[in-house]
């Protein structure tokens, strides 16, 4: 009797030991390692300071030239929208009676803009543009804002340094705000 | 004669047009509408739906579609509100909100990656998901922009609330997979990303994550349905919609948000001020009457008042009615259970005089909140914060019975 619990606690003790026991009951041993290929050929996430910015460049010249074939059908040439959203303009509207919202506007962080257009645009093909174009559509449409020069080049440094009109803008959560 | 007197003898005529007719055919055929042709021949038979639908004569209770959108990718369909009873929304029924469209997606090929801040990085198969340890909970989930602040012209309660729908949801714990990978001590968020066409991508604060997170696979007790994420999903009980990402495929845990665009540039409640609020995740507490609610019409006398509450903090502790415009309230029954961030069924016995007046109703929550009417709720945030709108909605009752909104 006493032998045969203490192989069965051997038994456990060797089942632990495979998955790690520090883990204990929080480990199931369900599922397969993560390569590091597979998850760099999986994240595309991009953070808001630009750190993690692919490498690569592009020109505002380039960028408009992407623009009009890939976006301007549902953005309009100026960035002024149709089927999809604006993307220029309303810089200082944002406490007014009529906010615009736009890039240049209200978005905070550039390097979002890379992380924006390469994951989900365009609509009907995204994942489709090269990083160099996605660097040179960003930086057309920082310059339909105003915020980037006609012969800029943007890269992870460059796009990362650029300053959001609105990059302050944004607070926490204060709810509940409304008292009966 | 007196209406006594009358009325038995009514009574006694018709029993007695009744005999003759059982003179010639059965007695049955003179109660109206008489033997109906589906109790004289075998109906369908068994199994001759393999996947059952609705009566054909439910046909007209559907999705309630917008139209004439710039286009249908990015863009949402509401739950018939006004038309369903209970808490649960039947699956084909339920809410859309969508970003790049719906992903017709092989489970077979399907996989969820756990990487950034973690001991084990983990890919996972469909059939890997559902070997943990499951869970099913009834929660409802709301889409925050439901409705906006400005404009608010629906004539149903579908067109006003119907991005609200509830579901009993089973899957595992997120806490469970994560913690199969093993978190790291500087894990403070994890992004969620959907593998539809708009990647979609949401940062979900880790102790939302460690708590009553889930990752689902079931809906109603069936495979999620392609709109709902199908074949898995993050499910955040209370939280704004978009962030129980839908098509789940990659969960980045770290050390920050990923401050994406859909946290950024969207999703985030622009003040008078020209600040916007960001990370405004909990649903406060909300409710709706959807019966009377409007383009329906009412007759004077006994109709029973009944509709939704809910909150994203727990549990709806009462509903209060009013008849009179907003004089007086009256308590509703609550119809048990009362669950956790679930919908709550409420009813009230109303008797209508004929006269035009104006019904409501507004939900309080266990934490004691207390739903705020439009001119508090927009006292504070204006116009223009687009998203979180939980104020009391409105139905206008005319003298002839018809029912319409409030705010119009």
């Amino acid at each position: 009797m006493a032998t045969r619990k203490v192989r069965a606690l051997a038994v456990a003790f060797l089942v632990f030991g495979i998955r790690g026991a520090a883990h204990g009951a929080d480990h199931f041993g369900i599922g397969r390692p993560a390569t590091e290929a597979e998850i760099a050929a999986w994240n595309i996430d991009i953070d808001r300071d630009g750190r993690k910015l692919p490498p690569g460049s592009g020109s505002v010249a380039h960028g408009r030239a992407v623009f009009e074939a890939q976006c301007a059908s549902c953005h309009g040439s100026g960035g002024e929208g149709g089927t999809g959203e604006r993307l220029a303009g309303g810089l200082g509207t944002l406490a007014s009676a009529k906010p615009v919202k736009t890039v240049g506007s209200f978005w905070p962080y550039a390097p979002t803009l890379f992380d924006y257009i390469r994951r989900a645009m365009p609509m009907n093909a995204p994942q489709s543009l090269s990083d160099d174009d996605v660097y040179a559509v960003s930086g057309y449409v920082l310059h339909l804002n105003g915020l980037a020069p006609e012969d800029a080049v943007f890269d992870a440094r460059s796009l990362s340094a650029v300053q959001m009109p609105n990059r302050d803008g944004f607070v926490s959560d204060p709810r509940p705000d409304v008292k009966p | 004669m007196t209406m006594h007197a009358r009325r038995r003898f009514l009574v006694r005529s018709a029993a007695a047009v009744g005999a003759v007719a059982a003179s010639g055919a059965r007695a049955e055929q003179a109660t109206p509408p008489g033997i109906p042709d589906w109790m004289k021949a075998p109906g369908a038979d068994t199994g001759s739906q393999p996947y059952g639908t609705p009566s054909r004569f439910e046909a007209g209770i559907i999705r309630n579609i917008p139209k004439g959108l710039k286009q249908y990718t990015s863009a949402s369909t509401r739950t018939p509100l006004q038309d369903l009873d209970g808490i649960l929304t039947p699956n084909g029924l339920f809410y859309e909100r969508h970003h790049g469209g719906i992903p017709d997606i092989d489970p077979a090929q399907h996989r969820l990656m756990i990487h950034g801040l973690v001991e084990r990085p983990l890919v996972l198969t469909m059939e890997d998901v559902r070997r943990f340890p499951s869970e099913s909970h009834i929660y409802f989930l709301e889409c925050s922009g439901n409705p906006g602040f400005e404009a608010i012209k629906g004539k149903t309660a579908s067109d006003l609330v119907g991005l609200i729908s509830c579901a009993e949801w089973t899957g595992v714990r997120l806490a469970t997979v994560l913690r199969e990978a093993g978190l790291k001590p500087d894990a403070k968020w994890v992004v969620a990303e959907g593998a539809d066409a708009a990647a979609m991508t949401r940062s979900i604060p880790i102790a939302k994550c460690l708590d009553d997170a889930l990752l689902v696979y079931s809906q109603n007790g069936e495979r999620l349905r392609p709109q709902q994420g199908y074949p898995l999903r993050v499910f955040l009980p209370g939280f704004e919609g978009n962030m129980s990402v839908k098509w789940l495929r990659r969960l980045s845990v770290a050390a920050e948000p990923g401050y994406t665009r859909e946290e950024t540039s969207k999703y985030t409640d622009l003040m008078p001020d020209g600040t916007a609020r960001q990370f405004t995740f909990v649903m406060e507490a909300k409710s709706i009457i959807t019966r009377p609610s409007g383009t329906q019409r009412i007759t004077p006398g006994f109709n029973e008042i009944t509709g939704l509450a809910w909150t994203g903090r727990g549990r709806i502790r009462g509903v209060q009615v009013t008849t009179d415009g907003g004089k007086s309230w009256r308590e509703a029954a609550l119809q048990e259970p009362v669950l956790n961030r679930a919908l709550t069924r409420f009813r009230l016995p109303w008797t209508w005089d004929g006269q035009q007046t104006t019904i409501a109703s507004r939900a309080i929550d266990e934490t004691g909140y207390v739903q705020p009417s439009f001119e508090d709720l927009t006292a504070v945030r204006g116009l223009k914060s687009f998203y979180h709108n939980n104020a009391v909605v409105p139905w206008r009752i005319a003298a002839d019975g018809e029912v319409a909104n409030g705010y119009a």
